[in-house]
């Protein structure tokens, strides 16, 4: 079989906002042996319902069975594939990062200015940035932020929604 | 509304359902429900081991087509149905497993027997409820039976802390339910419909493959009805044994690791495939690369993952088998003449003809697997309903007992879970009081569920066990013969136990039979006695099962 090629997906679920989705949801994705690289929740406008965004890193026969599987979840009301040219994605890193001296500190908040983050705490020998973007604009800054030296990250993983 | 408590509220929904039979065993956890059942209308069968539980609730459903109620206490008895419960899903079968659970404030605590039963049995489940009210009950037990039997069945789980089996509410009992995120697709694409006439009726060498799908969705005589009109053969897969009866002209058997040389051999040569709810196993397809390679396949499945999950496919079609193939055969029929004979029809005829009797069958002896079961097949009637355990006996039964109607055949398939037939047969026979059914065992499994022996006979489901005993785990010892050089290792059985014993030490019959004739006067027996019957049939203990494809080989490397 030729190879096929490998790409990086959004699916945006509309779940059941009770407990034990994300449970069989995350469930389903280990025996199913897919790979996930994020998946996140959060409350939609209406308070029965949650958005699960998930993404994902396959080739089109591996993200068309997951998009089946889920849709076999009896808590899973409505999937789509979005389509990155006409989606909002955004996703949220905090970043601390190692302040050796004063010069650091303000190569660190130009690049932030830049990067449109904001620094949300300041402590000796240490900052915290909060970077809001595209995962790429976030790995961006993550490059240039390790010449300061990176102490913790944490990232939300992707959310997205379709224009219009 | 009424006011009740919650284990009055969970029976009523029950009884709404129309369930007529619960298979279990109580517990502390499950009391209050117990205590409601003593009065109620609907019959408890007492097991010795809750996973038979499940596997009765299994055969009952598989039998009948209706759901399966089974039930259990909390932790130990939860965690006992667990192997029934995954052997359910596996096989697509229609069960209800009630389990007690620790009250509301003690869940998480590790409270005693308490078993985070939602947490295990969520992968082998098509859904498990925890109603935290018992407000909740009636509207779960009807979103439970919705979901168990329809689409592509399973297993659900209601699991039920003792404090909301007591809680009182008003209960509201709902009719028919919405379940948002719950929307089988039963009608077929027309499109697909018109692509799928298209392939077949240009096919010059069309063949069927059946899979246990046609069974679930009661479409036998519709496969019927469309193999004729185009003169395909139809291979079954060993789920799918009996959707197509195994004396027609145009039947090849089963398909597969065991299956008949006349399936393994014909499908190979086949242009189109028509694929009818199977999901093309590695035990059916063998090696998937070389599995019909060159073949244009249409499959039919309700459940859209199974279609082109293991094997890319022409022409999907996602509906019910059943409606799908009243479609197909109206849109063919428009197309097609009802012809006598075809090319291909005699050139199955002809592999039908050549491989006949191919298989090496032990002349020596009289009491060797393939003669026993060839008799039993002409002793019992056409509707009686044999099961299976698992292993050699298993693969005896699908290749030399011929099957001629749907439901009739009951086996475990996917997960192939030893001990599984006996207790089945039980519940099949409570489904089907008006005909004899018979378990065709091993000496190992039927050790590992005999038990149920007290089942059988105290709550008088009288069922006849099989048993090819070969004082052996045979298959496992057949792959230790052919692939680990001869080496036996923790397979052999011995003369234990004396099953005659066994049997009567329950109050059943037991024969040991020394000769065809002394197993023919023992079945017999067994119709005419209405009693719980177990015959023990010596048979030799190196016999193979042939033919075979070796796991991981193709089609073509079958060995006979
Ligand atoms: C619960 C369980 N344990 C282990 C196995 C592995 N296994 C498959 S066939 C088999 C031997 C079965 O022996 P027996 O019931 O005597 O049948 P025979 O093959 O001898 O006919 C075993 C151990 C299984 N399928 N199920
Ligand atoms: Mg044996």
């Amino acid at each position: 079989m030729e190879k096929k090629e490998e790409k990086n997906y959004i699916i945006s679920t509309i779940v059941e906002n009770k407990p034990g989705v994300l449970y069989r949801a995350s469930n389903m994705f280990r025996k199913r042996a897919f790979n996930i690289d994020s998946i996140s929740v959060g409350p939609t406008e209406r308070k029965d319902l949650a958005r699960m965004t998930i993404t994902i890193n396959g080739d089109e026969p591996i993200v068309e069975q997951l998009v089946k599987q889920l849709g076999k979840l009896i808590d899973v009301i409505k999937i789509s594939v979005l389509n990155p040219q006409n989606t909002v994605i955004r996703e949220l890193a905090l970043i601390k990062l190692h302040v050796a001296d004063a010069k650091a500190r303000s190569d660190i908040i130009n690049f932030v200015n830049i990067f449109r983050g904001r620094i949300v705490d300041v402590s000796i020998g240490s900052m915290m940035v909060e970077i809001t973007g595209t995962p790429d604009k976030i790995d961006a800054f993550l490059t240039l932020a390790t010449t300061f030296g990176i102490k913790e990250i944490a990232r939300t993983g992707i959310t997205a929604l379709v224009r219009g | 509304m009424v006011k009740m408590s919650g284990s009055h509220a969970l029976i009523e929904a029950l009884y709404k359902e129309k369930v007529d039979v619960i298979f279990g065993l109580p517990g502390g956890a499950i009391m209050p429900v117990y205590d409601v059942l003593r009065d109620s209308k609907i019959r408890h069968i007492l097991v010795r081991h809750e996973q038979s539980a499940a596997h009765m609730a299994e055969g009952y459903a598989r039998a009948s087509g209706k759901v399966g109620v089974c039930m259990a206490t909390s932790g130990p008895g939860a965690t006992n149905l667990v192997t029934g419960i995954a052997n359910a899903y596996m096989d697509s079968s229609p069960i209800i497993a009630i389990t007690g659970q620790v009250p509301r404030a003690m869940i998480g605590k590790d409270a005693f027997q308490e078993t985070d039963i939602i947490g295990i049995t969520t992968p082998i489940t098509k859904y498990n409820f925890q109603p935290r009210h018992a407000s909740e009950i009636p509207e779960t037990v009807k979103m439970a039976f919705q979901i168990a039997s329809t689409g592509r069945p399973g297993p659900v789980v209601i699991d039920l802390p003792k404090d909301v089996q007591t809680e009182v509410a008003d209960m509201d009992f709902p009719e028919k339910i919405e379940i948002r995120g719950y929307k089988p697709n039963i009608s077929p694409h027309p499109l697909q419909i018109e692509k799928a006439t298209e392939l077949l009726t240009k096919a010059e060498r069309p063949f069927i493959l059946a899979g246990g799908g046609v069974i679930i969705s009661n479409a036998s005589q519709n496969l019927q009805a469309i193999s004729e009109l185009l003169l395909a053969p139809v291979a079954t897969t060993f789920m799918g044994k009996g959707s197509f009866p195994e004396n027609h002209p145009l039947s090849l058997g089963v398909i597969g690791m065991h299956g008949t040389l006349e399936a393994n051999k014909s499908i190979l040569e086949a242009d189109v495939l028509l694929a009818v709810g199977t999901r093309f196993s590695d035990r059916s397809t063998g090696k998937i690369d070389e599995f019909c390679p060159d073949a244009k396949i249409i499959q039919i499945d309700i459940d859209p993952s199974e279609v082109g999950k293991n094997r890319a496919i022409d022409v999907p079609i996602v509906g019910d088998v059943g409606k799908t193939l009243i479609e197909l055969h109206n849109s063919l029929s428009k197309r097609l003449e009802k012809k006598e004979s075809s090319l291909w029809s005699k050139r199955i005829q002809q592999i039908k003809d050549e491989l006949r009797d191919k298989v090496r069958i032990n002349q020596e002896k009289d009491l060797v697997p393939q003669k026993v079961l060839k008799e039993l097949r002409e002793m019992l009637p056409i509707d009686a309903i044999v099961t299976t355990e698992v292993g050699q006996n298993q693969m005896w039964a699908s290749l030399y007992f011929k099957v001629y109607k749907p439901r009739t055949f009951i086996s475990s398939g996917g997960l192939g879970t030893m001990g599984f037939g006996f207790p089945a047969a039980i519940g099949v026979k409570v489904a089907r009081p008006d005909v004899p059914v018979f378990d065709i065992a091993g000496d190992g499994s039927f050790t590992m569920t005999a038990n149920s022996l007290a089942t059988s006979v105290s709550e008088n489901i009288p069922v006849t066990v099989v048993i090819l005993n070969n004082s052996m785990l045979g298959m496992v010892a057949q792959w230790q013969r052919l692939f680990y050089n001869r080496r036996y290792s923790a397979v052999e059985l011995g003369e234990c136990p004396n099953f005659v014993k066994l049997a009567e030490a329950f109050g059943a019959q037991g024969f040991r039979v020394d000769s065809i004739d002394e197993f023919k006067k023992a079945v017999k027996q067994a119709l005419e006695s209405h009693v719980t019957t177990v015959i023990d049939v010596p048979i030799p203990p190196e016999e193979n099962v042939f033919p075979m494809i070796p796991a991981g080989k193709g089609l073509r490397e079958i060995i006979y």
